[in-house]
């Protein structure tokens, strides 16, 4: 090899990096190693897992492809990028997935060896796109990837097969060459991780210095960047995920109340993580129940809060659907109840692994009878963690089951967050009743409309509850029409008084102006973006995102009426919008997509820019 | 969370009427339910177990109604879902005695996978299957339990159904303890609530229930003073299985095929029939019985099955404790702090930690 060459790095803002190959090449664990390292560096940075449903589908096929997308940068982050500065391409499949998001002029980072006839044959393609000019506009870097990991493996007692997997780790140390990025988090992860196979961690180490010193010492790589530290305010910073925040601020809730968290869940993707993440809490007490089914887990759930547990599952939208008789049982009987809906792409089975926010008449109306219950949203990775004890808050304050809504994206995807102490965090305040004297179990706190919480084994409080109708007051089955009506009214006058209980709403920007763009749950960091985007070009845009969607805060009407145009931006037909306009016949218009994908900063713009030169409503 | 056993160590005296709510019973005059009632609040009072500790959870059907009427806490829940529902109850809560009651359709048709799941894994609740082989709150369709050729209004060709044997179906989930007996069996069925109660674990108990509006007389052969010594056989934990009005007839085993013999002093001798054993792990014996009904055979009532082994919600709060002196408890803090963490200083230098 070549003496290295000293090369000065070109100083980058924000930089796109999407990491592609086949489901078996590592590719998410080469994007969360990059991640990681930059996160350690001082970096603000998002990302998106964006994989197959299939855990192997067939090698070099299209539908095998996965792929690591992520934004870092030295200013705020808060999208994962529209389109990639840099793509990994492991093979053919992975280029051909990819190419579509790549304008021309970046640069192509390509392993030629995943480009042989079959590989290309199974991609799709009859002509090499390496030679027929598909790529020419293109900056391509050919890299023989595998071929060099074998080669610098010579000496590893592990088979061909297993050296020729480390080229995901050689892939990485060019790039951490490339963005000046230092090797010693991922070696020291390599370490850990492998610490039983020796042969392996020497194997992966190898290829990742190789994959360092070979960009290093190539005459392909020209240019070399840097992109400096995120100015963040100081205090202590993890890398966190949706679901896995999502779960400590259910612990959280848990630790602040009091009380004990019941956590009853069927595996679903994308909302089986959350299950797996509160299992290993058993040493904090944490209960987790893996159900038989879906309505066996909200059930089980259901019956943990009549025994004065925090009750809470997880699911995604076709479990919702399976879990609505159950949920209804909880409105009725006005327990204590948190669902989580990491929504993902549907009907029916859908798209398992991508996201979508298409179940939110589904959380809102997805039941028999009129049955109304609280229904937020998180709006970040990060924000998962304030929402899950949100959820807890309202559940217990108003003895009503709370629909939480996250989606795929912010589910998988990561941030930096900052850590909260213990100490700071709200309390939750939890009475039972324990005095016999004039009890009922419907009488109502006057201000929440909440009925008493009694645990059974309180002596004299022995009392029965259900999902037939029944009194105000005494809770006896009751068929009286009056009756009937009245406690229909008081359930839904009851989630409509938690509106007191919230922040009003606040637009990002101005009060007033020529747009309110309006969004809630996993498109909060897109439409953050393009509002600061716009309001960079000096339009009037303000962005508002919505946490609780039922109820409304209570100023929203007025919030929305200060705009000239109110432009609702879903990943979805339109499901928010049919309820602002419901609620407050305001005419709105729409951005909407469903492609499993979320929404790029510049579509939002182009949307933004387009409502400008339309007429006022 | 402690494993306070329900039993106090002082029990309160209570007498039946304790245990009777203040709601007005709306069951059909003649029906088999009644009766039940009348046995599960005096067997409660009996049981030791203060009355606050006493939960029942119930689904839909007219032996779902029950936990209105019974003075303890109660939860009438959602069709077949009771299971699922008493199973978080007692996994939350292992300090309270949990029943589930339920029917033929709640438990076995729309439920069937709930009793399935609470009985494999030996969630300690006791499972009250009220058995009438008829939906009755929907007015006489045939249920999975309902004969092949029943005519009902939704079978008027006669139901093609092949029906299910609850006990069979206990039996293959393995539920540790596993019983039958009949609504008008008095102190037979009070013997085996207070065995159910006893047994910590997933107790199964099928109760033939005699509906009188929609299938009267379903279970007359065992249940009518006159037939039933002809038609039921007794099981009694160590004894040979000899039944008939005049003790003179026996179940007897050849290879896996039983067949009924003379018995008494003309016929077969005591030591080559069938004896039970209801402590045998192997459920082969429990099931081959749960087989065996009139008229080739006599049905058998009593205890099938009573195993001890540690119960799901046990298990649970063992794994808990366990993992809790597993090493020191992590607070909420460091949980909060667990992973790749950086701290930014306010001289805005970084430094991993």
């Amino acid at each position: 090899m070549n003496e290295p060459r000293v090369i000065t790095p070109k100083r980058e803002d924000s930089v796109v990096v999407r990491f592609a190959g086949d489901s078996g090449d590592g590719m998410q664990l080469t994007g969360t190693q990059f991640t990681t390292t930059s996160a350690l560096l001082g970096n603000d940075f998002a990302t998106f897992p964006d994989f197959p449903a299939e855990i192997r589908a067939p090698a070099d096929t299209m539908p095998g492809v996965s792929a690591y997308q992520l934004q870092f940068s030295s200013t705020d982050v808060h999208t994962a990028g529209d389109s990639p500065d840099v793509l990994v391409a492991m093979n053919a499949a992975a280029l051909k997935v990819s190419l579509p998001m790549l304008p021309a002029g970046r640069t192509i980072i390509v392993n030629i060896d995943g480009f042989g006839d079959a590989s290309l044959s199974k991609a799709g393609y009859t002509v090499d796109p390496l030679e027929d000019g598909t790529l020419d506009g293109y900056n391509v870097i050919p890299v023989p990837l595998t071929t060099l990991t074998i080669k610098v493996l010579e000496d590893s007692p592990l088979s061909v097969r297993d050296r020729r997997r480390c080229k995901n780790f050689y892939a990485l140390g060019i790039m951490y060459w490339l963005y000046s990025r230092p090797l010693e988090t991922t070696e020291e992860w390599i370490r850990s991780r492998f610490k039983s196979k020796p042969d392996i961690v020497d194997a992966n180490l190898t290829a990742l210095s190789a994959g360092y010193a070979y960009a290093q010492a190539s005459e392909l790589f020209q240019v070399r960047y840097e992109v400096p530290p995120t100015p963040q305010d100081p205090g202590l910073y993890r890398n966190i995920s949706g679901n896995k925040a999502l779960a400590l601020g259910l612990y959280s809730a848990s630790v602040r109340s009091g009380l004990q968290l019941f956590f009853g869940s069927y595996p679903i993707t994308p909302a089986s993580d959350i299950l797996s993440e509160l299992a290993r809490l058993k040493p904090q007490g944490v209960v987790t129940f893996q159900a038989e089914d879906e309505i066996a887990a909200v059930c089980s759930a259901i019956g943990a809060s009549f025994g004065g547990s925090i009750g809470v599952t997880a699911t995604s939208g076709p479990g919702l659907a399976l879990k609505g008789e159950a949920i209804g049982l909880a409105v009725t009987t006005e327990l204590p109840l948190v669902i989580v809906n990491v929504q993902r792409g549907g009907p029916s089975t859908g798209l398992p692994t991508k996201t979508e926010q298409s179940d939110l008449l589904q959380a809102m109306w997805g039941r028999n009878g009129e049955c109304p219950m609280a229904v937020i949203a998180a709006s970040t990775p990060g924000d998962c963690f304030a929402t899950a004890m949100e959820a807890v808050r309202i559940a217990l304050e108003y003895m009503t089951p709370v629909l939480l809504l996250s989606d795929g994206y912010i589910a998988n995807g990561a941030e930096p967050w900052s850590v909260p102490s213990a100490a700071d965090l709200p309390e939750i305040s939890v009475q039972f009743r324990t005095d016999p004297e004039g009890f009922e179990p419907f009488l109502r706190d006057p201000e929440t409309l909440a009925r008493p919480w009694v645990r059974p084994g309180t002596p004299g409080l022995e009392h029965r509850i259900g999902g037939l109708a029944h009194q105000d007051g005494s809770g006896n089955v009751s068929y009286d029409p009056a009756n009937h009506e009245q406690m229909t009214v008081l359930r839904e006058e009851k989630i409509a008084r938690i509106a007191k209980d919230i922040p009003p709403a606040k637009p990002f920007g101005d009060d007033s102006g020529d747009l309110l763009l309006v969004g809630w749950g996993g498109t909060y960091g897109s439409l953050h973006a393009a509002t600061l985007a716009a309001r960079g070009k000096g339009l009037s845009v303000s962005h508002i995102h919505l946490r609780h969607i039922n109820p409304f805060p209570s100023n929203l009407a007025e919030v929305l009426g200060s705009f000239d145009r109110v432009l609702v931006a879903e990943l979805n037909r339109g499901q928010l919008d049919v309820l602002l306009r419901a609620r407050y016949l305001v005419d709105t218009l729409k951005l909407n997509k469903v492609r499993g994908q979320p929404f790029s900063v510049a579509e939002i713009l182009a949307a933004v820019e387009t409502a400008l030169k339309g007429e006022k409503r | 969370m402690s494993l306070a056993s329900t039993v106090a160590s002082d029990p309160p005296a209570y007498s039946k009427k304790d245990f009777a709510s203040d709601q007005t019973v709306r069951w059909c005059p003649g029906c088999g339910d009644y009766a039940i009632l009348s046995s599960v609040q005096r067997v409660f009072a009996k049981l030791g177990i203060p009355r606050e500790k006493f939960v029942i959870v119930s689904g839909i059907g007219c032996s779902s109604r029950f936990p209105y009427y019974m003075n303890t806490y109660g939860f009438h829940t959602i069709h077949g879902r009771a299971p699922a529902i008493a199973t978080g109850l007692k996994v939350a809560r292992p300090d309270l005695s949990v029943w589930v009651v339920t029917g033929d359709g709640d438990a076995l048709s729309i439920g069937g996978n709930h009793i399935l799941h609470s009985m494999r894994r030996n969630v300690d609740i006791k499972v009250l299957l009220f058995n009438n082989r008829i939906y009755g709150l929907t007015k006489g369709q045939y249920s999975p339990t309902s004969e092949v050729g029943k005519k009902t209004k939704t079978s008027p060709h006669g139901s093609i159904d092949r029906p299910l044997q609850p006990i069979s179906i206990a039996l293959a989930a393995e539920a540790t303890f596993v019983a039958r007996t009949a609504d008008v069996y008095g102190q037979h069925l009070a013997t085996v609530l207070e065995r159910a109660a006893a047994h910590r674990g997933s107790a199964f108990v099928e109760i033939l229930q005699n509906c009188n509006i929609f299938n009267d007389g379903a279970f007359a052969g065992v249940t009518d003073r006159q037939t039933r010594e002809d038609e039921k056989v007794d099981l009694i934990h160590g004894e040979p299985m000899i039944f008939g009005n005049n003790r003179d007839r026996g179940v007897r085993l050849q290879g896996l095929t039983p067949e009924v013999v003379e018995a008494g002093s003309d016929g077969v001798p005591q030591e080559e029939l069938l004896h039970h054993d209801e402590k045998t792990t192997d459920p082969t014996l429990a099931y081959l019985l749960s087989q065996l009904e009139p008229p080739d055979f006599p049905m058998p009532m009593g205890v099938f099955r009573a195993l001890e082994e540690e119960t799901y919600d046990d298990a649970i709060h063992r794994q808990i404790r366990d993992a809790s002196g597993a090493g020191p408890e992590t607070d909420l803090d460091a949980l909060l702090q667990e992973g790749d963490t950086w701290r930014i200083n306010a001289e805005t230098t970084d430094e991993t930690v």
